[in-house]
C-alpha cells in the first residue's frame, strides 16, 4: 500500500554501545595467534557446522591487504544510459522513496556519491548517463580503484542495443586494468513487459553480451543478470545478491544461518539490513519470493508500529527486566509463523517457520537466536583478531 | 434478545466519481488502493451486507451518483431510499469545480432524509484530500466543512477529510462504525476495567475483517502518546500486512488473518490476538517480561469468560453481560498479577 509519508529514521534504536565498530575496516593484525579465540565462539549447542578451521581460513583471507587502507569502503557504481532508472533505483533502495514518486526525479548531471552507513559502510556512485567516463580525461583509477561492483542498468522497455554495446565497451576497457571486477546487469523496468517479452529480452541481452565478450577473448566474464523493477521486490532481491558478494564473511554467515535454521526447524531464514531491507545473508535453501516478501513486509510492520509507540516520556516506566533487543513473532491464519529478532543496530534476523513442532518450542528458538546473535557479532567484530579488546568489552 | 441483533441501513451518496465505491471496496472488500481504478461506475443502487461485530449488520446502499439516478432517488424512489436510514454518508469530491451545485444536491438529499428518517446520523467525507497540497489541506477542509454544516438543517453532521491513499480513510470509517455499535458503553466499560487490571497503556479493539478500530481505551500514561492518528495508522499497517500474507500464502485477503502477534521492544510490548469471533484485541503494555506474560494470560482468561457468557445464551453477538449483572463474575476470571 502506498504510504506517502517519508519514512522514519531508525526506530528500534538501541541505547547500547554499538558493538559493531566498522566491521569491514581491515585491521592489520601482525600475528597469527589471533585465530585462537574463535574457539570461544561458544556455539557448541547448536552451531556445530562452523568449525574452527573454516573460520580461521576465512580470517586469514581477510588479512590479505588487498585494499588500500585510505579508502576501504567498497563502492557500487550505478551506470547505464540516461533515463534507464539509475537514480530511481538508488532512491528507492537506499532512501526509502515510494516508487511512484521517482517519476519526479530530475535527471542526474554529475556523479552523485552516497555514503551508506549500515552494517557495512559502502558508497553508491550514481553516474549521469551521458557521461563519457572512458575518455582519457577521466582517471580510471579514481573511478574503478576501490570498486565493489559495477551495476549496469538497462531499460528493457527501450531499445537496448546501444546500452548493450556501451556496456561491452566498458567491460572490455575496465577489465584490462581491473580483472575480476563484478559486473551486475539490471535489466530494468520489466514491470511493464509481458512475461513472454520479458524472457525474450532477458535471453537476448545475455546472448549479446556473452557473445561479444567471448569474441573479444574474454571468456567466463563475471557478469550476472537480474530482471528488476522498482515496483516490486525484485530490485531489493537483486541488490541483496550484489551486496552479498561484497561481504567477506558471507560463507561464514551462511553457514551459521543454515545451522541455526536446521536446528530450529526454520523453513527459510534471512539476515536483513533493516534500513534498506536488503538481505545480506540467508540459509542455503533456495530463496522464494513469497517468504522474502513476507519477511520484508513484517520488518515494515514492526518498524511502523515501533514508530507509533516508542515515544519518550518520564512517566513511562518499566515493569521489570527484559532483553534489550526487540523480538517479535506473528502466527498467520495458515499457522505459518514469522519470527523476527533484532541482532544489532542495523541487522535483524527474520525466519519463516511452518513446522508445527518447531513452533511449539518458542523458548528454544529465542535462545538459539541469541546464541546466533553472539556469533554474528563475533564475526563482525572479528574478536579473534584482538582478544584483549574483546575481553574488556 | 433479538433487539440486539441490529441491521442498520447505511446510505452512501455523493456525486458521480467522488469515490464512494472505491472506499467501500477498500474498507469492506479488501481492495488495495491502486486496485480501485478497475471499478466502473455504479449503476443505480448496489446493495451489500456487511457483518460487523456479530450482532451488527450494515446494510450498505451504494447509490450511483449520476444526475439521472439522483433525480429518481429524490422523486419516484424517495420513500424507498430514504426511509429507515440509520446513517447517511455523503461524499464530497474536494476537487469538484461545481461546489455550489454539489451543495444544492446535498440540501435536497438532506431535505428528503429529514422527511423520512429524521433521526439518522449524517457523516460527510471530504474526499480525495491527497490531491490538495499538504500545507493547504487543513484550511481548505475547514472551509468546506463549514459550508457543508451551513446546509445541513437540523442534522448534527460529522465531517472527515479522507483519502484512499493514507490512513485518513480508516479514521473516517472508524468514526462512522463507532456510532453504530450497540452496547458500546458496556464494551468500553469492560475494556477500561480490564486495561486497569493488567496495567496496559492502551487497549484497542479492532474489527476482524476491516481492521477498523471499534473502540479503544488508554491509561493516563498512554494518553500522553504524541501520535494522535496511531489507531488509523495501525489499521493501515495491519491491513497492508494482511494483504501481503494473503498474496504469499495463496489465499484471498478475506480469509487471511492473524492468530496471534507478540512484539517485545525496549520501549513497549504489544500483544495482538483474536478476542471474539469478530474482533482482535491489541494491548500495549510497558516493558517487562513477567508483566507482559501475565497480561497475555489475563487476556486469554478474559476471552474465555466472554465466550462462556456467550454460551450461556445471554446474547448472540458480542457476548457481554448486561450492564448491572454478572460483570464481576467475568472479572473474577481475570487472574490478578502477583
Amino acid at each position: 500500500m502506498a504510504f506517502p509519508h517519508v519514512r522514519r529514521a531508525r526506530s528500534m534504536e538501541l541505547d547500547k554501545k554499538d558493538r559493531l565498530s566498522n566491521p569491514f575496516h581491515l585491521r592489520h593484525s601482525n600475528s597469527t595467534k589471533s585465530v585462537k579465540t574463535c574457539a570461544q565462539l561458544s556455539l557448541e549447542d547448536i552451531l556445530q557446522g562452523t568449525t574452527n578451521a573454516a573460520v580461521s581460513a576465512q580470517a586469514r583471507a581477510l588479512l590479505e591487504p588487498s585494499v588500500k587502507p585510505r579508502d576501504a569502503k567498497p563502492r557500487l557504481l550505478l551506470m547505464g544510459l540516461r533515463r534507464s532508472g539509475k537514480s530511481s533505483i538508488a532512491s528507492v533502495v537506499f532512501h526509502k522513496m515510494p516508487p511512484n514518486e521517482t517519476l519526479f526525479l530530475e535527471s542526474t548531471t554529475r556523479i552523485q556519491k552516497d555514503s551508506i552507513h549500515s552494517f557495512m559502510d559502502f558508497q553508491v556512485w550514481d553516474f549521469p548517463g551521458q557521461l563519457e567516463y572512458l575518455e582519457p580525461s577521466f582517471d580510471l583509477e579514481d573511478i574503478f580503484g576501490s570498486l565493489g561492483a559495477l551495476v549496469w542498468v538497462i531499460d528493457a522497455q527501450d531499445d537496448y542495443l546501444d546500452s548493450v554495446a556501451r556496456l561491452n565497451r566498458t567491460i572490455l576497457t575496465v577489465q584490462q586494468y581491473y580483472p575480476g571486477i563484478n559486473v551486475e546487469v539490471f535489466i530494468h523496468k520489466v514491470d511493464g513487459l509481458s512475461d513472454e517479452y520479458r524472457t525474450d529480452a532477458y535471453q537476448d541481452i545475455i546472448q549479446r553480451i556473452t557473445d561479444e565478450l567471448n569474441d573479444a577473448g574474454y571468456e567466463n566474464a563475471p557478469v550476472h543478470f537480474y530482471l528488476t523493477s522498482i515496483y516490486d521486490y525484485s530490485v531489493f532481491e537483486a541488490f541483496s545478491k550484489v551486496i552479498q558478494k561484497l561481504i567477506p564473511n558471507l560463507s561464514t554467515l551462511e553457514n551459521l544461518i543454515t545451522t541455526l535454521g536446521n536446528n530450529c526447524g526454520f523453513e527459510k531464514t534471512y539476515l536483513f539490513d533493516v534500513l534498506s531491507k536488503i538481505y545480506i545473508a540467508s540459509d542455503t535453501r533456495p530463496v522464494d519470493m513469497a517468504s522474502y516478501e513476507m519477511c520484508s513486509d513484517y520488518i515494515d510492520v514492526i518498524v511502523d508500529i515501533s514508530e507509533l509507540y516508542s515515544w519518550d516520556h518520564p512517566l513511562r516506566k518499566h515493569k521489570g527486566d527484559q532483553v534489550q533487543e526487540a523480538e517479535s513473532h506473528v502466527v498467520l491464519h495458515d499457522e505459518t509463523m514469522i519470527h523476527l529478532m533484532e541482532m544489532n543496530k542495523y541487522l535483524c534476523l527474520v525466519s519463516v517457520i511452518r513446522n508445527p513442532e518447531a513452533r511449539e518450542k518458542k523458548g528454544l528458538i529465542d535462545m538459539n537466536c541469541r546464541t546466533f546473535q553472539e556469533a554474528l557479532n563475533d564475526v563482525f567484530s572479528r574478536s579473534w583478531e584482538h582478544p584483549e579488546d574483546h575481553a574488556t568489552n | 434478545m433479538d433487539a440486539r441483533k441490529k441491521k442498520r441501513k447505511v446510505l452512501l451518496m455523493g456525486k458521480s466519481g467522488s469515490g464512494k465505491s472505491s472506499m467501500r471496496s477498500i474498507i469492506f472488500s479488501n481492495y488495495v488502493a491502486k486496485d480501485v481504478r478497475r471499478l466502473g461506475a455504479t449503476i443505480d443502487v448496489e446493495h451489500s451486507h456487511v457483518k460487523f461485530m456479530g450482532n451488527l449488520t450494515l446494510n450498505l446502499w451504494d447509490c450511483g451518483g449520476q444526475d439521472a439516478f439522483m433525480e429518481t432517488y429524490l422523486a419516484s424512489q424517495r420513500g424507498n431510499i430514504f426511509s429507515d436510514v440509520a446513517v447517511l454518508i455523503y461524499v464530497f469530491d474536494i476537487e469538484s469545480r461545481e461546489v455550489d451545485r454539489d451543495l444544492d444536491t446535498y440540501s435536497a438529499i438532506i431535505e428528503a432524509l429529514r422527511e423520512f428518517s429524521p433521526n439518522a446520523y449524517v457523516f460527510c467525507l471530504v474526499h480525495k484530500m491527497d490531491l490538495i497540497q499538504a500545507e493547504h489541506r487543513q484550511r481548505i477542509y475547514e472551509e468546506r466543512s463549514a459550508l457543508i454544516r451551513s446546509r445541513s438543517e437540523q442534522f448534527r453532521v460529522d465531517t472527515f477529510g479522507s483519502s484512499i491513499w493514507d490512513q485518513s480513510l480508516y479514521k473516517a470509517w472508524a468514526g462512522i462504525v463507532h456510532k453504530l455499535i450497540p452496547n458500546l458503553t458496556v464494551i468500553e466499560r469492560f475494556l477500561s476495567a480490564f486495561a486497569k487490571k493488567i496495567d496496559a497503556e492502551e487497549v484497542i479493539l479492532f474489527e476482524r475483517s476491516t481492521f477498523l478500530t471499534v473502540t479503544s481505551v488508554s491509561s493516563e500514561v498512554g494518553d500522553l502518546n504524541p501520535i494522535y492518528d496511531r489507531h488509523e495508522r495501525l489499521s493501515n499497517i495491519m491491513k497492508a500486512f494482511k494483504h501481503c500474507a494473503a498474496r504469499n500464502t495463496l489465499t484471498t485477503p478475506a480469509s487471511a488473518g492473524f492468530v496471534v502477534m507478540h512484539t517485545k521492544t525496549p520501549q513497549f510490548n504489544i500483544f495482538l490476538g483474536r478476542f471474539t469471533d469478530n474482533t482482535y484485541i491489541f494491548l500495549v503494555v510497558p516493558p517487562g517480561e513477567a508483566a507482559y506474560n501475565c497480561a497475555v494470560l489475563n487476556t486469554m482468561l478474559a476471552r474465555e469468560g466472554f465466550s462462556k457468557a456467550a454460551a450461556s445464551g445471554r446474547s448472540d453477538g458480542f457476548p457481554l453481560p448486561p450492564p448491572d449483572g454478572p460483570e464481576d463474575a467475568t472479572m473474577n476470571g481475570v487472574a490478578i498479577q502477583a
